[in-house]
């Protein structure tokens, strides 16, 4: 088995680490997090209560102000976010974290933020929804992170760490990417990532600080300043939304990150971020003991997505298998990187629910058997999953599949309707 | 400009346009109080030499383009979510002179949540409410400010308070809270009540740089366009109609109520000492005059 990760452009400096060798602390995601931005160098922490991010709040009240840094308990997340915004105005590098519901809140603000072009990163850990939903884990904020949060053409990079570790060292290159190119950054870890303890090496990093003209001091000795996303006419407008393109492309470019496990000789490519991705990890190590040789795809940055990377995977795989801890949102991010080239199929869980392990290897199992016409090898046993009904904790399963397979075809009166597109499927695959 | 003015030993400037006002028309209607106001806060960040440590605020309405004008720093912020912006700049840069500049839809509707905050946490900063009692920039829609009966492209039938409340003392809501150190109410409508309002700003102003707390100066403007009426009955309808519901004054000025109770306590005090002494110079009580020593130094 072997592990890649992208390059990552960002160009961090580390802060002058311990003598000693350093030993791994237990620590809760959301402490973890926020002890990362305190050593990334964060000046100022805006935010409110809500489950699953409470931790991270309640740590930097009792960090922030001990260094002499700024911490506000806002009276909303629309006060939290523009809070963030007016001290990012003044140069300060600004943490602002919610959860789901109070990130739908903030998409003014991040508008706002990108239209300003004002560097902040905000940390949303995400739960299950729509509405009050549950406060379980989740990863149904996607499309909401990656697709256009607020009003307006922009865009946000969007990290997503699948461990703890992994966050702490996306928090300080969050704040990289956000003072490098103007613009704000989310952070997208799930409850899981917020609520678990797991070890932590200290290897905080400081960020270095990047000389700007843009931020407002009061303007002694100088122009005056205004930052604005306003451009009242068109053409001004026009010019400002392509010098923001050109970022953006600049980023998608630039940004991109990924790690594979295990696809140099894969068949079947498991496509997952974050927690997702840890439970898909075990299943993909339990298909290889069962003969099929899977890999494992992870998309670390959501936006810029690593389409490049799938494209050029896809013809190596006889199918694609997404899994993700919502009704299906990264996939349609997947399919569009993979044209057509391969069948792309899915297994998800909603509402704060995760999959175990042995339900993300019956989903490859399946996926295995369906696609084996294409492949000389058949696992023992697959052909009866192909025949059996979906999984029933996978509600999406079902229509994802008639989706991938062709055609609905026309159930017979009285039947079962699932049953019927099953057997319509494997009779056009046949 | 000044300089435009020839030195003539008869001749001593008694008033000059402010250099940090731009000297070019606005985009504002004639007969709009924004105008006014403008000049009222270029004057004084002049007077009080805070220009080089100012940040503005700029909210969501026609004073927006404030930063066309006013020659500082400025930061533009959602409609209603300036003072969460402004208090973002004030706590990160704790040396700024932090002003918002917000009108009565901005602030009154849909940005309560955050003006009462940040008055709740006393945030060192200077909001200057301009009261039009109409949303301007979008058409002369019925504000929360908008008085009884008043006739707007929103309430075509004026403003019936069964079906659509009642105008909101805001700025009285505001100044029951004890993290407002001073409340006001001023007012355009004449040169009279501009020069009481200026004075108002000042107080404002100045309390920020004494790190009171958190401050509002409401100041009753017009809006000729969206009210239908021509720039001088627009005036003449602040001074008797709009000032009828919104009374100019100050509302609370905790800073000077605590002075003044300090005064008295003092005086108090005094009076206490020197009927002490009396009483001590009568030879009743030997130890008083120490005792009341200690109650000096204590004040």
């Amino acid at each position: 088995m072997s592990s890649t990760l992208s390059p990552a452009s960002t160009d961090v400096a580390p802060a002058a680490g311990p003598a000693a060798p350093l030993r791994p602390d237990l620590m809760k995601g959301n402490e973890a997090m926020a002890e990362a931005a305190i050593a990334a160098g964060c000046d100022a922490y805006f935010g409110y209560p809500i489950t699953p991010q409470a931790e991270l709040l309640e740590t930097m009240a009792k960090r922030m102000p001990e260094l002499g840094r700024v911490f506000v308990q806002a009276e909303s997340e629309l006060g939290a976010i523009n809070m963030g915004l007016g001290a990012a105005a003044t140069g300060a590098r600004v943490l602002v974290s919610s959860s789901s519901p109070g990130i739908s809140l903030m998409a003014e603000g991040m508008s706002y933020l990108a239209g300003s072009e004002l560097p902040l990163v905000l940390i949303n850990v995400m739960r299950g929804g729509p509405g009050l939903g549950s406060i379980g884990p989740s990863q149904s904020d996607y499309f909401q992170a990656t697709k256009g949060h607020g009003h307006g053409d922009y865009r946000v990079p969007v990290l997503a760490p699948s461990t703890i570790a992994e966050a702490v060292a996306l928090i300080a290159d969050a704040f990289e990417i956000a003072e490098r190119y103007r613009t704000p950054v989310m952070l997208l870890p799930d409850g899981v990532i917020g609520q678990a303890m797991e070890p932590v090496l200290p290897t905080w990093r400081l960020q270095r600080r990047i000389a700007n003209d843009w931020e407002l001091t009061g303007a002694a000795g100088r122009a005056p300043r205004v930052v604005r996303s306003l451009h009242l006419r068109p053409e001004d407008l026009e010019a400002h939304n392509q010098r923001l393109q050109a970022k953006y492309a600049t980023i998608a470019e630039r940004e991109v990150r990924w790690a594979t496990e295990s696809l140099e000789d894969a068949e079947i490519a498991v496509v997952a971020y974050g927690s997702a991705a840890r439970v898909a990890q075990t299943a993909v190590e339990q298909a290889r003991e069962a003969g099929m040789p899977v890999g494992l795809f992870r998309p670390i940055s959501l936006w810029p997505f690593p389409s490049a990377a799938l494209a050029e995977l896809a013809p190596r795989v006889r199918a694609i298998l997404v899994v993700e801890l919502s009704a299906g949102q990264m996939i349609e991010d997947v399919r569009l990187a993979v044209e057509g080239r391969t069948p792309v199929f899915f297994h998800g869980r909603t509402g704060g629910m995760i999959p175990m392990p042995g339900e993300v290897l019956r989903a490859i199992t399946r996926t295995w058997a369906m696609t084996a016409a294409r492949a000389a090898a058949v696992v023992p046993g697959a052909t009866d999953l192909a025949g059996s009904e979906p999984d029933p904790l996978s509600l999406i399963e079902l229509a994802t599949w008639v989706r991938v397979e062709g055609p609905i075809p026309t159930p017979k009166p009285g039947a079962d309707p699932r049953a019927a597109v099953l057997v319509g499927d494997q009779g056009a695959r046949r | 400009m000044i300089e435009s003015i020839p030195a003539a030993p008869a001749r001593r400037t008694i008033y000059r346009p402010p250099e940090l006002l731009a000297d070019r028309p606005t985009h504002y209607c004639p007969g709009c109080g924004h105008g006014i106001v403008h000049r009222l806060i270029a004057e004084l960040l002049e007077e009080l030499d805070l220009a080089d440590r100012t940040i503005g605020v700029a909210s969501v309405g026609c004073s927006v383009f404030a930063y066309d004008y006013l020659a500082v720093d400025f930061v533009e912020s959602p409609h209603g979510r300036a003072p969460a912006v402004a208090t973002g700049v004030r706590r990160a840069r704790p040396d700024a002179f932090v002003f918002t500049y917000q009108g009565d839809g901005d602030l009154a509707a849909i940005g309560t949540a955050e003006i009462v905050h940040a008055a709740a946490r006393g945030e060192n900063i200077s909001v200057v409410f301009v009261n039009n009692g109409i949303y301007g920039m979008t058409g002369g829609q019925m504000a929360p400010t908008t008085l009884l009966g008043q006739k707007t492209t929103s309430s075509p039938a004026g403003r019936d308070a069964s079906l659509m409340g009642f105008p909101i003392p805001i700025t009285e809501m505001l100044a029951l809270l004890p993290g407002v150190a001073y409340a006001a109410r001023g007012s355009i409508a004449d040169p009279g009540w501009i020069g009481r309002t200026k004075a108002m700003l000042r107080r404002s102003f100045e309390l920020q740089e004494a790190g009171a707390g958190f401050s509002i100066v409401e100041i009753l403007s017009t809006c000729p366009v969206g009210w239908g009426l021509t720039p001088s009955a627009s005036m003449a309808h602040v001074a008797n109609d709009v000032a009828a519901v919104y009374p100019p004054g100050v509302l609370v000025d905790r800073p000077k109520a605590d002075a003044d109770v300090e005064r008295a306590a003092v005086a108090a005090t005094a009076g206490a000492v020197a009927a002490t002494a009396g009483i001590a110079a009568g030879g009743q009580t030997g130890g008083s005059g120490s005792a009341t020593d200690r109650t000096g130094a204590e004040d």
